[in-house]
């Protein structure tokens, strides 16, 4: 008996390490989420010492007076320059990492990134009309276009997969697929009459933070930060998703709310993420199975831990698009691909096991 | 003791029905065994019973209340079902299936607590898988799958248990432990268990009641020696078998014989 009980706390004991584990990792990813950000401020066109970047920072967000240690044309680097574009690059990556580990669980499919439901699509559509607008700048109907463009696509396909009170998996993904395509044929047709302006729509559709500014981050934040909220409030429901829809709606969970209140929540982020700096390709797909292998399928550690890599990394890809052959500027889409492909089949090869 | 009450219940699966006209309802403390060839409904019976698909006639009272108005975590807290095959992910450790049972207990935003904890590891000692803990599911055999699914049905604490085909993937050391164990739950704890079972020997030896299913309806349903005969088993089956009783207890056991040696005693 006594031997018994044994046995009983010791797999206690080891099931409560692991969440210790867990919250010692997402306190890790933070402090190297802050480094990351610190770094990437200091370097560019004109290189700021870390030491001095942590000093602004931290006298700023103290309301401490070192102004008179810095010069001026630092503060307006750091804060008007800098810092929005890295927010928001930030803020990006983390709304399409958790929207595209939101999606890998719930429709059951290692493939699935938040593009899925045709978000990308719809968007770049909305996009390059609002390229084509005829008018003076552009520039405040690029983004507005694009995000209605998405959540339109979505709505359509969302529409379409609905048979009844139930929409299933497989009508969703394959009406996602179908509607995109049919979408990116007019937006090929578009940009094949886009004549000079065929530069900047590609740039865009590859993606780029180059038109950030406080004004957009302070845009599209509450919209990223209600849908991760809200992805998150429902980890669990995402676990038992990953079992069959049977065994989830068995175990008490509302398959059909969960659902809508998923793709709702990871589209309005995602069409968010893309509206202001375009459809950066694979954050989505390979930051939340590289979490998933390193620290398993549970989404009450998946969700947070994608966000603050899905940050960092998408941070940092934007530092090397800005820095790697500046003045130019590669597009950020291109950077992700080029560092996450690569990186992500190096982890596949490394782990034989099964990863989804 | 909640009790399921089934009236008139009629299933169907798209324009097909299924079931039609089904009228029993469960007794705390009865083990109740479903039979019945292939193709008779004996695993949309059970899938009505857990209240994933909707009857199309009659109706299913839980606790005195239609089914349907109940929430979904009240009927999950009252009523587990344990499938036949069931996608569960490779990545999950056995302890984290066995403590999704708990789900119906918690709130969104409730981590299990250490009580929780506590009963999915009672669980998987009643089932003989708490040795498997912190093993992925994709290093279990069968066997071992289906034991840990009884064990999250287990952690759930519903009080009346729901199983397809408990049994088809195991040996038939632990097809018997597996049944001793869902009879004790019966006797000791007062639990109603239902289960659809293949083998008629077993469902004899371990149902205090058998629902024998025939073309989607009851043929027959009584104690194991009015429904285990072999003229109702000619009748659903369509083979002639010899019926015994146990030289132990006394209860129906069935007999095949090959085709000619049928032929000659005709």
């Amino acid at each position: 008996m006594a031997d018994k009980e044994d046995t009983l706390t010791s797999k206690y004991i080891m099931y409560r390490r692991r969440w210790i584990r867990a919250a010692i990792a997402i306190g890790i990813a933070v402090f190297v989420l802050i480094v990351v950000i610190a770094w990437s401020s200091a370097i560019g066109s004109t290189d700021i010492p870390v030491s001095d970047v942590f000093n602004i920072f931290f006298s700023k967000l103290f309301a401490l007076n070192p102004g008179n240690i810095y010069p001026l044309s630092m503060y307006t680097v750091l804060f008007d320059i800098r810092l929005p574009r890295i927010l928001m690059a930030g803020l990006v990556g983390a709304a399409l990492a958790v929207a595209g580990a939101a999606y890998q669980g719930m429709f059951h499919n290692p493939l699935a990134d938040p593009y899925l439901t045709g978000v990308s699509q719809g968007a770049a559509l909305g996009a390059v009309i609002g390229f084509l607008i005829p008018v003076a700048i552009p520039y405040i109907y690029i983004p507005l276009l694009a995000f209605i463009g998405a959540i339109l696509c979505v709505m359509t396909v969302f529409f379409i997969a609905r048979t009844g009170k139930v929409v299933p998996i497989t009508t969703l993904i394959l009406g996602g697929v179908a509607v995109g395509a049919f979408l990116s044929s007019i937006t090929s047709y578009l940009i094949t009459v886009s004549g000079n302006k065929v530069h900047n729509i590609l740039f865009w559709l590859l993606g780029t933070f180059s038109m950030a500014d406080w004004g957009s981050v302070a845009i599209i934040a509450p919209y990223i930060a209600g849908g991760i909220i809200v992805i998150m409030v429902f980890a669990r429901p995402l676990n038992i998703m990953q079992l069959d829809e049977e065994q989830a709606q068995q175990l008490g969970i509302n398959v059909e709310r969960v659902k809508l209140v998923i793709l709702l929540a990871a589209t309005i982020s995602t069409a968010a993420a893309v509206c202001f700096c375009g459809t950066i390709g694979f954050v989505g797909i390979i930051v939340p199975h590289a979490i998933r292998i390193i620290f398993g399928p549970d989404y009450r550690l998946l969700l947070p831990m994608s966000m603050l890599t899905g940050a960092g990394f998408l941070i940092l890809a934007d530092t090397a698009s800005r820095t790697l052959l500046s003045p130019t500027e590669i597009p950020v889409g291109v950077i992700t691909a080029l560092i996450g492909a690569p990186f992500f089949l190096y982890i596949l090869k490394k782990r034989k096991q099964a990863i989804f | 003791m909640s009790k399921l009450v089934l009236s008139n219940a009629g299933f169907k699966y798209g324009n097909k029905a299924v079931l039609s006209a089904i009228s029993f309802e469960t007794t705390p403390g009865e083990f109740l065994g479903i039979i019945g060839p292939n193709g008779s409904g004996k695993s949309t019976l059970l899938k009505g019973m857990a209240n994933l698909l909707r009857a199309h006639t009659g109706c299913i009272m839980l606790d005195g209340e239609k089914i349907g108005n109940h929430s979904l975590s009240f009927i999950a807290q009252n009523i587990a079902f344990v499938p036949q095959y069931a996608v569960l992910p490779d990545l999950f450790t056995v302890m984290d299936i066995v403590l999704m049972g708990r789900t119906p207990h918690l709130g969104l935003l409730r981590f299990e607590s250490s009580q929780d904890i506590g009963i999915a590891i009672k669980a998987m000692e009643a089932t003989h898988t708490a040795y498997l803990a912190n093993k992925r599911i994709n290093e279990l055999s069968g066997g071992e799958r289906q034991r840990v699914l009884i064990a999250r049905a287990l952690a759930q604490e519903a009080t009346i248990l729901l199983l397809d085909e408990p049994t088809s993937n195991l040996d038939i050391n632990f097809q018997a432990e597996v049944l001793n164990f869902l009879i004790k739950l019966c006797r000791d704890e007062n639990m109603t268990v239902v289960a659809a079972l293949h083998d008629l020997n077993l469902a004899s030896q371990y149902c205090n009641q058998i629902i024998m299913l025939k073309e989607g309806s009851i043929y027959k349903q009584g104690k194991p020696e009015e429904v285990i005969v072999s003229p109702s088993i000619k009748e659903t089956f369509g083979i002639n078998v010899h019926v015994y009783p146990h030289p132990v207890n006394g209860l129906p056991v069935m007999l095949v014989t090959p085709a000619d040696i049928n032929d000659t005693s005709k």
